[in-house]
């Protein structure tokens, strides 16, 4: 193992979001807040509570997956696809790395700044709101699974794109609908029963439900299967990674 | 002496049926300068590409150190650095921070003396906290050049690393080249600029459409394959080459004032005290002489001409 490598590669991620503090930290603060005063108490004072709990709480679950899921794909992507862009990746594939090894630098990274952003909005919200964590393990065990999975799924589409539109393509197009229809902001029983099958398909729906679940013990579907999804997922995603990894797609041929 | 790199039988075909290499050999002696002479396309980034680990070989091997670049990858790119033709920069980043990078990516522990030390060979230490877009072009080669040391390899690697280039940082390119010579570090560049082969490096390979046509000691190449001509002004023009002289392997100037003879590198001695001889007991007098000794150019452009035309 090349630890220097990895930590080299990791600390000049992390460095790169201090430069950007203002895009990458302070910006998704802002726009939770936002989120906070329009859908928790414009429409929160209207709602009063879902499930027993009150719906500026209900909603700040969803709100932080909302972040941490954008957030680490954009990392994920950007952190490989820029020096891809720039030419600077000859650095790493002519060093003594190997590609796990560049793979844990680039995804650690990413999902630590996910992490890091998430747990500010939580703290954010707290002002909010009332927040409670009925179960704060299960609650570190679905932010971290989560962050890891989407910052790899982040590396793949960074190694993926081609120019920064198709960069772009799956982080503004497809993560907010996801989301959005995804529980993050109501209950999937408020649905017609269609709408309610429909949302099943969403993988968003069993991260937010099993987030959510870890605050107020209340859930869209089965916590076990929340868990046992994320797991799915992350596992697609290293075998794709895999993939990538043994026939040099796009990084080395 | 033994070889550093050793190159068998290495090819290269590209995704898009492209073939880089052709069944390239090479032995690297350690210590040596070798350069990499080539137009473009015929394989030279792609030779070195795959002995730095960025292109995977279609088959055959190279080795570094006798390791294999592929299976031992991690032993073989600890002992290489890489300057790369194009200038990529992290522009965001300072010439101390991406420096110091590319010594960790390469598993070497934090040496900020070492580090500062290379950055003052060549003459960056005051840009040190300078991001890299702020960077003139040749500023950003030595960031390049430093990088590529930063790990203090045994094998320096590189690719047109005076393309674009102003001559004092050339100068200064080349000091730092003797420089890490002397230290017994190999070094191989790909160059277009055949002076620069003639100037500095031991031997000189030639690569052309995928194939490395020879690789010579560059005074050896220079002497065998390099042309002689001796030419005569003459004090009376002349209207043909006397007869007595045909020998002598001769043509005229066209307006007759001068003689010239071409001849081999090494076959000049004895043939031109019989010529002057000669010459003197045709009572031809001549005003002045002069020798010119083709360049490597020539020797380059002949070489990869006859072979484009023994394709053709």
């Amino acid at each position: 193992m090349n630890f220097e490598a990895i930590k080299s590669i990791y600390v000049f991620e992390m460095a790169r979001m201090q430069r950007t503090l203002l895009q990458s930290v302070i910006s998704p603060v802002i726009t939770t807040s936002l989120y906070f005063i329009v859908f928790g108490t414009a429409i929160g004072s209207r709602i009063q509570t879902v499930e027993g709990v009150s719906y500026g709480s209900f909603i700040t679950p969803g709100l932080i997956m909302l972040t941490l899921l954008t957030q680490c794909i954009a990392n994920g992507s950007i952190g490989i696809y820029f020096p891809k862009f720039t030419g600077t990746i000859y650095e790493i594939l002519s060093a003594p790395v190997a590609m796990t090894e560049i793979l844990v630098g680039y995804v650690g990274a990413a999902a630590s700044k996910g992490l890091i952003i998430g747990l500010i909005i939580l703290a954010t919200a707290s002002f909010f709101v009332d927040i409670s964590i009925a179960h704060p393990f299960m609650m570190v065990v679905f932010l971290v699974l989560t962050a890891v999975s989407f910052s790899l799924f982040g590396f793949i589409i960074g190694i993926w794109a081609k120019n920064f539109e198709q960069l772009n393509i799956v982080p503004m197009l497809v993560v907010p609908p996801l989301t959005f229809l995804g529980g993050s902001f109501y209950s999937i029983d408020m649905l017609p029963p269609f709408w309610q099958a429909v949302s099943h398909l969403n993988p968003v729906l069993y991260l937010v439900s099993g987030f959510r679940w870890s605050f107020y013990e209340i859930a869209d579907v089965n916590p076990a299967i929340s868990l046992a999804m994320v797991g799915l997922f992350l596992v697609i995603c290293l075998s794709v990674v895999g993939w990538m990894f043994r026939t040099g797609y796009r990084l080395r041929n | 002496m033994a070889s550093v790199v050793s190159i068998k039988n290495l090819t290269k075909t590209y995704g898009n049926g492209f073939q880089a290499l052709k069944g390239v050999d090479l032995e690297i002696e350690e210590g040596e300068i070798l350069a990499l002479l080539g137009p473009n396309g015929a394989g030279k980034t792609t030779l070195i590409s795959i002995v730095c680990g960025l292109v995977n070989p279609s088959s055959g091997t190279a080795l570094v150190g006798g390791h294999d670049v592929v299976r031992d990858f991690r032993r073989t790119r600890a002992m290489i650095g890489l300057v790369p033709q194009e200038l990529t920069t992290d522009m965001f980043e300072t010439v101390w921070n991406t420096v110091s990078f590319s010594r960790g990516v390469h598993g070497k522990k934090p040496n900020p003396a070492l580090i500062e030390q290379i950055l003052k060979d060549l003459s960056l230490w005051s840009k040190k906290d300078n991001m890299l877009r702020e960077l003139s072009g040749g500023m950003k080669r030595r960031v390049l050049i430093a990088k590529a040391l930063a790990h203090e390899p045994q094998i320096l690697f590189l690719d047109e690393p005076t393309a674009g280039v102003d001559v004092n940082l050339r100068r200064e390119m080349w000091q730092v080249v003797e420089k890490l010579r002397a230290n017994g570090v190999t070094i191989i560049l790909t160059t277009h600029y055949i002076e620069e082969a003639e100037e500095i490096a031991d031997r000189v390979g030639v690569i052309n459409g995928g194939k490395l046509l020879l690789v010579e000691e560059k005074t050896a190449l220079m002497h065998k394959l390099g042309r002689k001509q001796l030419r005569l002004e003459l004090v009376e023009p002349l209207r043909a080459v006397p007869s007595s002289l045909a020998l002598h392997n001769l043509t005229l100037s066209e307006d007759g004032t001068a003689l010239i003879h071409e001849y081999q590198g090494d076959e000049g001695q004895g043939t031109i005290a019989s010529l002057l001889s000669t010459l003197a007991a045709e009572d031809i007098h001549f005003r002045d002489l002069s020798t010119r000794q083709s360049s490597l150019e020539d020797i380059f452009v002949a070489l990869v001409g006859e072979k484009a035309g023994e394709k053709a």
